[in-house]
Order: C-alpha cells, then structure tokens, then sequence
C-alpha cells in the first residue's frame, strides 16, 4: 500500500497545483463535479482555498461550491491521514458487527470517525459500502481490503504499521550515523 | 438512416471482426499450453487474488513451465473466491475449478498438476465442463439452479479483451439491430415484456418508446450505475467482469431512441469499474463498434463515463441529472418524466447497468425466449447478492418467480452453524424484512410489493436468529437519515425523528406510546416524500414492526433484547462452572482490558469495562465454551474482583 504522496504538503503548495489544473479546463457548470473530484486528487482533500478558486473559475459563489461538495460524500474537508482507515457499515458488516471494529479503531487511535490522529499517521472514518460482502466485517486501509475483521485483527493491523515506521526511523537514524 | 443495401455492409463489417476474433481464439485453443483463469474483480482482489496471480506467474516461471495466464472478472461465487480454473488439456483433466487459492495453495496446485500431473484433487471444486468420470461444477445446486442472462460473460470473457467478448457472439446483436428499424427494437424489447432492474420495474419498452416519440433534435441515454445500496454490489461486478455487454445495451438503446449521447454513471467508490470501462470503451471505439459512424450506418454513438461523487439519493433519476449537471443532486417534481425533459432539457432514457446488459440477449435471441424465462408478470432473470448468514454468499442470477426458500436454503446452503432462519432483508434501505412465513413468496416485483419488501435492486441480506430486527430497522433508518437530500421536511425531519424512537428503543429507554408514534410517522414520511427514497424509508420500520412486533415490545416493556445484540440492553460473563482454572484465552482478546482473574484463578467480566465486542466468546476454548450472553444486563451473576495492592 502506498501512502498519499501529498499528505503533508502545505496549503501554498496545494493551491498552485490547483490552479495549475484548473488553467485548461472548461467553465461549463457540468464540470463541477469532476473539477472537484481532480482536486482532491491532487490535495487528497477539498482545502478552502480551493472552493474559493473553483467559485471564480465558475463564476459562483463559494457557498455554492461549498454546498455542491459537502452534498457528496466522497469529498474531505479536513485533511487525510498517512494511513486512510475506512471501516465498512453496509448492511452485511453491520449484521456481522462492523460498529464494534470501528469502535475498536476508534479506541485504539484515540480519534473519532471523521477525524485524524495529531501525527497525522491515521484517518479514521466510515463508509457505506464498499462492496465486498461476502468477506464482511471489512475494513479498507489504503487501497487495501481487510475482509473478515475481528477487534483483535485490529490491533495487529495498528500495531503492524507502528512496527514499519519503527523501522523506518530507526533504518534512518543508522543512515545518519554511517554519514 | 438506413439505405437499401446497408444491411449488407453491416454484417460483412461485423463478420470481419468476428472472424478476426475467432482466429485470435482458434490461435490460443490449438496451443497445448496449460490456461490458468484467476477471477480478479474487486471482491477476488479483496480475498488476495493478485497475491494469487503473481504467485502462480512466479512459480510457472521458477519451474520454467510454459502456461498462459489469463484473468476475468467475477463468477459470482464469493464464498470461493480466490476462484482458480485451470484448463490442462494434455493431462487428460477436464478444465478445473480450484476454489479459495492463496498464493501458496496456488504455487503447490502449479508445481503438482502441470510439473507433476496431480490435480490435487481435495482443493478441487469441480470440473467446469460435462464430463463422464469427473463431477462438475454444474452438479452443486448453486451453479446449476442459476439462469445467466445478465450475468452470462462475467467470469467467462476477459474484460479487457474486446475480441474475447466478439468471438463469443458480443456486438451481434447490435450489427443485428442496426439492420432493422428502431421501431423494430422498441417493439421487440416490448413485447419481451423486460422491466428495469433498477428497482422499481418500469416496462423498458415503453420508456424507450416515450423517449423515442419525444421531439428533439438531442437525446441521450444515461446508464445507471450508482449503485448505492450497502449490501448489493451486482452492477460494479457486471461492468467489472463483462463491460462490453452494457456498453452494447446502451449502443442499442441509442440506435432506438434516436440519441447520440449517453453517458455511465459510476460510482466513483469503483475504481476497478471506472478504469475497465474506459479501457473497454475505448476499444469498443477502435473497433468501430461505438464512436463515429457504426459499422458504416451513419449511426453514431458517444459514450463517456461520469464518476458519481457519492449520494444514495443519486439513483433517483432525476437526481442523477442534476448531479451530471453540476448541481446537487436533488430530485425534482415528475411529470415531465426524463423520457421526454431529462439531461440539458433533452428527452432521456435512464436505464440500469442490468437493464441494458439483458437487452443484447434479447435481441439475439427474441422476445420470445426471454418471455419464457421466470414468471410471467416480470419475465427475465433478477441477480441477487445474496448476504449475512449464508453458507454460499455471493452473486445469484435467478429467473424470476423462484421462491425465497429456493433461492436461500437451496440455491445458497442455508444457515451456517446450525442457527435456525429469521428474517431476511430484501431490497436495501427501501425495502423490508420478511420473517420465516414469507419464505415461500415468489420472487419478483409484484409479489414481493405485496408482502410490503421489494425487489429494490436486489440485495438480500439473510438473518439468523442472532440479529436483531430492531437493530436492522435502526441500522436503515440511520442511512437514510444520512442520505436523505433534505429536501421534502417529511423526509428530512421525520427520518431523524424516527431514528431518535428507534436509538431510545435499543438503548431500552422506549416507551409504550412509540410504536403508534414510529407508524404514524412513517405514514407522514411515506406521504409526504417526493420521490422514492422517502416514500420507501419506513419499509424497514413498517415490515419490522409488522412482523416481529414482541422483539419491539420485549425491547420496550421487558428492557430485553431477545437475540442479545443491542449492546446496552446485554451483558457478557463467564460461567464459572465451565471456566477452566489458570486458562488465560480470554484475557488477551479483550481489547479494554476487562477480563480479571478471580480468587480461585478463573475469570471475570468487569462489567464497567465491558464493550460488548464478543472477542472472549470467539477465544474461549471450545470445550470449554464458557462465555456467555444475557438480556437484560441484570441476569448476568456478579463475580467478585479480587482487590489488588
């Protein structure tokens, strides 16, 4: 799973890529939503300085564009985690107990549905479905489906990445030395 | 459009492509070279099918071993998945089908059949073909019970091969059209009697011939796949697993109505759909088959996809086009139905991913026989995923008529761990729950309406005798409260006020008025709603209250929750009786640290601590089965802490 890329770059730096993209792009009021869509593609998110742009681009007011994003639940407002967890709570994970794994997230990384952890390593929020019944309860970390989730996969899933970024660091403070 | 002798071209053009297909085919059938076929859509990629590919790659590579690799999409069967065919003609075998491959299971069926010539036959399904002396697939009541219309490519063609999907007859149908008039198609899918699959069950026919008739110069066909529903997932496998089949349905459509735009609605949540799609749209258009004057008619069709963002609401028709239009996705008034005032104010055809994948069978093969498949009121065939407490989940294509039992017990195994039947849910958010005596229902649109469920767009959640039906009708109401547009104040406000009687019931705080209050309600919101989903909301509440009304009462009166699932009104403990002494299974799956050991070395739930996840009932050993379950909380007996210093 390869995280976001652009996670942690500052607003400044989001903005002009923004208003890089928006540059060949049509005024037609249809492209709204795909122009929307490119934008958090880019930024991982939908930052205020962004809806202010598309609202000159289309000639609207930012409450409108802020209206049009927030009616759809596939744009962010707050920016995502390293680690994007989505929990399930179609119906067949919630017959099988899918609020009890995202209470389990939620109580072992301290944050809400909706919210992201002050390191910003983790993003916890809910899904409706994403589709893969069968292997319910499910969550998706990434671009990575964990099918049959259990509160104790849980921690191991947690506890997995804690130990990769252990390493990481640790790799990187021995690259250090050797300099 | 037509003149005199185009008929003729069209078909000379379309048999080019066919044979052309039909060589690549006959190329790779007369290779003696094994053929191993992963299904990879995105529920096999989900249960680890690319770890399954590459490792079958690896291995055939490490052995030196000359196979061809191939992927499809889903075959509908996701209790097996990873599904695994191997087609080894030298050996003698019929193809196989091996089923819940990993990657290493995959790297030891490669190494024993094609180096050693053991198929290994106890992680064998079955065979895929007729054969006399090996049992097949088609023995197991849940392939041959199935009737594929629909879903006939998926997991059989490889989506993003064009040539693969022609040289198994795909496009016919539509060079096929393209030599009679549109009137002809119009009067063909009329008379096959196909209704939307969408849900709601509008005869496609005439929704075609209403777009047709209307006047404008503009028209377009919309393909909707913005399959919102939790729990249904058949239209992303059908555009993830057979493409082309949809994508000629709208070409045919188009050539019908009159229009030379359509657009796909996807979700954007599809990536898998969204990028097979485009891929095999563009080679729809190399080929000649979409595009720029169809197989030289003067026909023309373009055909882009637009990435939904998101709303439940978004499935309503008008909705969509608001939504393709920029703007949120509320639905407005009908009448004017998008037939003759849709998209950009041109007449519109709005049609389900499934809808448009029945029509080139049935131009192929007549209205006749798709007539004669399933009942006679909805004739066709319906794909149901069929969820919850099921031995064979996965996706089921029926024909209509078949009854409820059938479809559960028979088609999919039945109630796993011996736990008895309950409800099932069918149609998602909109639709109800049926208990055990409407198991004998038939399905399809009417019956279903009537027991006050319905067909929705297909997903079937079944129930054993652990859920709890006030928890599923809170469970609905908390999404469509959430998805509601706000528009209607009904809608709006009365969604979240029935969520708030159904919280306060599963927390057992209700009170004996609410059950008049939770139906008069959903009366208001069912009246007062504009389009289908307010009108539809309280179904789960209603179909519920109607037929487990003692779940709501022993929630209400008794503080009780009869099947031990609403979490406030339950408590865990663990029978000391049975609790084997210094065993410590449970301590560790216990994520709040609840679990103490007592005086004489057995174990505790401190019921302050206690979440109620049920990981201790899952780690205690077996024969020792000492967790156990209680409603109300009270009955649970109090074990004394020991005080540590």
């Amino acid at each position: 799973m390869a995280p976001s890329e652009n996670v942690l770059l500052d607003e400044d730096e989001l903005f002009a890529r923004v208003e890089d993209a928006l540059k060949h792009e049509t005024r037609d009021r249809a492209n709204l939503i795909p122009l929307l869509q490119t934008v958090q593609r880019l930024c991982s998110y939908i930052p205020e300085s962004a809806v202010r742009l598309l609202a000159g681009h289309f000639d609207i007011s930012p409450c409108e564009v802020y209206g049009v994003a927030t009616f759809y639940n596939q744009f962010r407002f707050n920016p995502p985690g390293r680690h994007q967890i989505k929990v399930c709570m179609g119906t067949a994970c919630h017959v099988r107990g899918g609020d009890i794994i995202l209470e389990n997230f939620s109580r072992k990384l301290g944050i809400d549905e909706g919210e992201t952890t002050e390191d910003r390593e983790f993003s916890l929020e809910r899904v409706a479905c994403v589709g893969c019944c069968a292997l319910a309860p499910v969550a998706v970390i990434g671009e990575t489906v964990h099918g049959k989730m259990a509160p104790s996969k849980v921690e191991g899933l947690i506890l997995g990445f804690q130990i990769e970024k252990d390493r990481a660091e640790r790799g990187k403070t021995q690259d250090d030395r050797t300099k | 459009m037509t003149e005199q002798n185009e008929p003729f071209r069209i078909r000379e053009k379309y048999e080019r492509l066919r044979r052309k297909a039909e060589e690549v085919k006959a190329a790779e059938a007369g290779s003696d070279e094994p053929v191993i076929t992963v299904a990879m859509a995105t529920c096999g990629i989900a249960s680890g099918a690319i770890d399954t590919f590459n490792s079958i790659k690896e291995t055939a590579q490490e052995l030196d071993l000359q196979v061809r690799l191939r992927t499809v999409g889903c075959t509908g069967h996701c209790y097996a998945e990873p599904v695994v065919v191997i087609d080894h003609p030298s050996s003698g075998f019929p193809p196989l089908m091996y089923h819940g491959v990993s990657s290493g299971k995959a790297r030891m069926i490669v190494k024993s059949f094609l180096r050693d010539g053991d198929p290994l036959f106890e992680h064998v399904l079955g065979a895929t073909t007729e054969s006399e002396d090996f049992p097949g697939v088609m023995d197991f009541p849940r392939f041959n019970r199935e009737k594929r219309v629909i879903m006939e490519t998926c997991g059989v063609v490889d989506p993003d091969h064009i040539l693969e999907y022609i040289a198994y007859g795909g496009y016919s149908a539509l060079a096929g059209s393209l030599e009679t008039t549109p009137a002809q198609i119009i009067e063909t899918i009329r008379s096959s009697g196909l209704r939307g699959r969408g849900g709601a069950g509008f005869e496609t026919g005439r929704k075609w011939a209403l777009a047709a008739e209307a006047p404008g110069d503009r028209k377009y066909v919309i393909c909707n796949a913005d399959e919102g529903d939790p729990g249904a997932y058949m239209d992303r496998t059908v555009l993830e697993s057979s493409p082309h089949q949809v994508i000629e349905g709208i070409a045919i459509c188009a050539y019908a109505v009159g229009a030379a735009e359509a657009v796909m609605y996807i979700r954007a949540e599809y990536p898998l759909a969204v990028s097979t799609v485009e891929r095999a749209l563009e080679q729809a258009e190399q080929n000649n088959l979409i595009g720029k004057n169809v197989l030289g008619t003067g026909f023309s069709i373009h055909i882009r996809v637009f990435k939904g963002s998101g709303a439940f609401v978004c499935g309503e028709e008008t909705a969509l086009i608001a939504s393709i239009q920029g703007e949120r996705g509320t639905p407005r008034y009908r009448p004017p139905y998008p037939a003759t005032r849709g998209l950009n104010g041109a007449p519109t055809v709005i049609n389900n991913v499934k809808t448009l994948a029945s029509v080139p069978p049935i131009i192929s093969r007549g209205a006749e026989w798709y007539r004669s498949i399933g009942a006679a009121g909805s004739p066709g065939t319906a794909v149901f995923s069929v969820v919850g407490d099921v031995v064979h989940p996965g996706l089921v294509e029926i024909p209509t008529g078949i009854s409820l039992r059938s479809l559960i017990f028979d088609v999919c195994g039945g109630i796993p761990r011996k736990k008895k039947f309950k409800a099932v849910q069918i149609g998602g958010p909109s639709g109800g729950c049926l208990s055990e005596e409407f198991l004998d229902v038939p399905v399809d649109f009417d019956s279903l309406r009537e027991a006050g469920a319905m067909m929705g767009s297909g997903g079937i959640v079944v129930m054993d005798e652990d859920s709890c039906m006030v928890d599923v009708a809170r469970y609905f109401l908390e999404f469509t409260r959430n998805e509601s547009c706000g528009k209607c104040t009904f809608c709006r406000i009365g969604t979240a006020q029935l969520l708030e009687i159904l919280n306060r019931i599963t927390i057992g705080e209700g009170k004996e008025e609410d059950l008049e209050m939770l139906e008069e309600l959903c009366e208001d919101i069912s009246a007062g709603s504009l389009c289908a989903l307010g009108k539809t909301a309280p179904n789960p509440v209603l179909t519920s209250l109607r037929y487990f009304r003692d779940e709501y009462e022993a929630h209400i009166l008794e503080g009780r929750c009869p099947a031990c699932v609403c979490r406030v009104l339950t408590a865990y403990y663990i029978d000391l009786d049975r609790c084997a002494r210094g065993c410590d299974a449970c301590v560790g799956s216990c994520p709040v640290e609840a679990i103490f050991t007592t005086a004489n070395r057995k174990k505790g739930v401190d019921q302050t601590l206690c979440v109620k996840c049920g990981e201790c009932a899952v780690a205690c050993p077996s024969e020792y089965d000492a967790v156990r379950r209680v409603s109300p909380p009270s009955l649970a007996p109090v074990v004394p802490k020991p005080v540590t210093e």
